[in-house]
């Protein structure tokens, strides 16, 4: 019985949890019920996920009212393998958040924070569940306003200017994409996915539903942090607290591209989008330009946090590239990346998380000599870095592999042999940490190791990393139905 | 001092009529413009009228920002609470038909009760905004500060019995 | 549809484009959200105008009228409105912590002295 609830249960656990810590006072209990709340999440997002791949899609009418008239959550492939990204992220890195976060907010009133983390979650899951447009907005807004609160409370004062940097660049993404909504509604008169889907096709010669393409397509690059428009990115990353950057950069720009999926492969179609409004060729150029560039950017950063932030937009561009080349192969690599780049880069920035708890530094120079002072921490960055790099027997070379594949089934050698090149640029910038830690004197003395409740986390997403890189069948024909659900009949 | 004279006292008398227009915009919304957000704004504006005239401790010791906090979150509490009513009662999320023996009857109790939650938080928000905002240069300026604050305050109110 | 009797979208436009120039080329933080609040704006007005039926009354149910607005785009707005004073209180007290840090809301004088990182 409660299984026909799942895919609504799956939003308002989290939504009836954050006044709950507001309600409690006390610090460490709020903490225990985010967590709980989370590993709950991520067990139903499992369920869900083992639903839609083996039974079909699943979907929930909020309300009772039906379909188009009403809101309906609407979970297939691609919906439940997103919403396992977030819970699952989430729920991780929330083992580490009591002692990072009280070592680097230090606040009284530390159980807000959680409140605005189950937010986030909320506001996340619930756009990737719902089935209807502006649910879509209002959930985006949710998850945005919470993330820039989040980010505001950074041990640095930069942290301020990069919240609300973000929050202006964020909430014209988001109201471009409102616009992009109220436009086919004008045009269409519905709300509902499936019926807009439907619709569309009818209408589509004209101005106006071309105009509401390109809003859609300018709000949400910005919000997924697509190269020209990724210039909120790196501050935001670099000053927020440490649990929190894993968190968000493990989720928020996922999101965004499965609303790029969504939007562009399920509702407008793919002809639409690839053929007639070329979107393909706009993202096969700017996810290459995307990778170099800011691969490039990265080598020079002096703080290994930014290093890692711009290394996160290079890493959006190949997800970009996959979807430019909208084939099935394409699209199971960006799918797949999705993932794989989730578990790198949590691992990462949980590892630099460890390393702040020590340090309470970023920059490059005070890591000198860590390796022999914190091994297990610089052992996992160095695998989260292989895996960044593309090595086999890691998650990276997965979809760098399906990425390659893609491209050669189009017979575009160039575009393999550009994914390869950008790939080595990545061993440049990790291989300036390795060295650093490795093989210079230690800067600073009595550095002891990162307590276990950071550590715990940090190794259980390196230890994913290595087992879906052997083990990639399960991830693989996940994505693969996804990507097959995106093209074929819904 | 005068025109202090003529706020207070044309305060006074506007507050609780302020208050319960909010009120009837609240549980007008079926007939008429109205509803959860707007009456909760003007709610919370009666609240910051006096706040802008009486002085923000005064407010504070008549709506301690404890219980602001606490009923944001309940008005919320609320509103989640209808709808998980909805699916223990058997119909889905946010489903108001179930809620009494008669459809009709229940979707009257539910969108009433929903907007009562939002009412809630927002006109609870409202305020707690203004606490932070106009309580910042208190707290910067440190305790001492505002003691001479409310004996000054106190003094004027003893002079002007209004 | 001539040009003139499209002027509800001639006003959108208008407020839209002052909305995004006033974010942009502002350096006080304070106006910039004043204009993300006018380019805000903007989308209601495009929402409610295009919610208007012809001879339709406001979307109440009252006796003696048979053709009312679309209320849908009226409740999307509601929405909207909300998501709007929610940002601008968030932004403002980003401001009001920032100038508690750094003594300014103008963006010169913010990132004049800061270390480039």
């Amino acid at each position: 019985m409660i299984s026909t609830h799942l895919p609504v249960l799956q939003v308002v656990i989290p939504l009836l949890a954050a006044p709950a810590c507001i309600l409690i006072r006390q610090a460490t209990v709020t903490w225990l019920l985010a967590l709980v709340v989370s590993w709950v999440s991520f067990l139903i997002s499992l369920s869900l996920l083992y639903q839609a791949f083996y039974s079909g899609s699943l979907s929930y009418e909020l309300g009772g009212w039906a379909a188009p008239w009403g809101i309906e959550y609407k979970v297939d492939m691609v919906n439940a393998f997103v919403l396992v990204i977030v819970s699952g992220i989430s729920s991780i890195v929330l083992i580490s958040a009591r002692a990072s976060l009280l070592h680097e907010l230090g606040m009284r009133r530390i159980h807000l924070v959680y409140t605005a983390w189950l937010l986030c979650l909320t506001g996340l899951l619930g756009i990737t569940t719902t089935g209807d447009v502006f649910n879509v907005f209002v959930f985006l807004e949710i998850s945005s306003l919470s993330s820039y609160l989040l980010i505001s409370l950074g041990p640095d004062r930069r942290a301020l200017t990069a919240a609300f940097q973000y929050l202006i660049m964020g909430t014209i993404g988001a109201t471009f994409i409102l616009i992009g909504i109220g436009l086919l509604y004008m045009m269409t008169g519905t709300l509902n996915m499936s019926d807009l889907a439907m619709r569309i096709p009818d209408v589509s010669d004209t101005t106006t539903i071309h105009a509401a393409f390109a809003f859609l397509v300018l709000g949400i690059a910005l919000k997924a942090a697509v190269f020209p428009l990724h210039y909120w990115l790196p501050n935001a990353y670099t000053y927020a607290p440490s649990a929190v950057t894993a968190f968000l950069a493990a989720t928020a720009t996922k999101v965004s591209i499965y609303l790029l999926l969504r939007f562009f492969f399920d509702i407008f179609s793919e002809h639409f989008s690839m053929r007639t409004m070329r979107l393909g060729e706009i993202l096969l150029v700017l996810g290459l330009v995307a990778t170099f560039s800011m691969s490039l950017v990265a080598i020079f950063q002096q703080n290994v946090k930014r290093m890692l932030a711009y290394s996160s937009v290079a890493q959006v561009g190949y997800m970009v590239l996959g979807i430019g080349l909208a084939s099935a192969t394409g699209l199971t690599a960006a799918i797949l990346h999705l993932f794989n780049h989730a578990l790198m880069k949590g691992a990462l920035f949980l590892s630099l998380g460890c390393i702040f708890f020590r340090l309470n530094s970023h920059d490059i120079k005070d890591l000198a000599g860590i390796g022999r002072q914190m091994p297990w921490t610089m052992t996992a960055f160095i695998l989260g870095g292989l895996s960044l790099i593309g090595v086999p027997l890691t998650v990276g070379f997965i979809s760098k592999w399906y990425l390659i594949l893609a491209s050669l089934e189009r017979d575009w050698w160039w575009l393999a042999v550009l994914i390869v090149a950008s790939s080595l640029l990545s061993v440049i910038y990790i291989w300036r940490v390795v060295e650093v830690a490795y093989f210079k004197t230690a800067a600073h003395g009595n550095i002891s190791e990162a307590p276990l409740g950071l550590l715990l986390p940090t190794w259980i997403l390196v230890l994913a990393n290595i087992y879906f890189g052997v083990n990639a069948s399960a991830t693989v024909s996940y994505a693969s139905a996804a990507a097959g659900q995106l093209l074929g009949a819904p | 001092m005068e025109h202090h004279i003529v706020l207070r006292v044309v305060a006074k008398i506007l507050i609780p009529i302020i208050l319960l227009f909010a009120l009837y915009v609240q549980f007008h919304g079926d007939y008429g413009p109205g509803g959860g957000f707007q009456a909760g704004v003007i709610f919370g504006s009666g609240f910051i009228l006096y706040a802008l005239i009486f002085g923000l401790q005064a407010t504070k010791s008549v709506l301690p920002p404890s219980v602001v906090h606490s009923m944001t979150g309940l008005g919320v509490l609320l509103y989640t609470g209808v709808g998980v009513a909805g699916m223990l009662k058997g119909g889905n999320f946010l489903e108001y038909g179930v809620l009494s023996s008669n459809p009709v009857a229940g979707q009257h109790l539910g969108i009433m009760l929903i907007e009562l939650g939002v009412g809630i938080t927002v006109s609870f928000v409202m305020v707690s905004l203004f606490y932070s905002f106009a309580g910042y240069r208190q707290q910067e300026l440190g305790h001492s500060e505002t003691a001479t604050n409310t004996q000054a305050h106190e003094q004027e109110t003893v002079d002007n019995p209004l | 549809m001539t040009a003139i009797g499209l002027y509800n979208y001639w006003i959108v436009f208008f407020l839209m484009m002052a909305g995004l120039y006033v974010v942009v080329v502002s350096t006080n933080l304070i106006k910039k959200i004043i204009g993300l609040n006018i380019f805000q704006t903007s989308v209601f007005i495009l929402y409610i105008s295009i919610g208007k039926v012809e001879d339709g009354t406001a979307p109440i149910l009252a006796n003696g009228f048979s053709v009312y607005s679309n209320p849908l785009p009226h409740v999307l707005i509601l929405t909207a409105i909300v998501v709007g004073v929610a940002t601008t209180a968030l932004g403002l007290a980003l401001i009001v912590r920032i100038h508690a840090e750094y003594g300014s809301v103008d963006e010169e004088d913010i990132y004049q002295n800061e270390p480039s990182d």
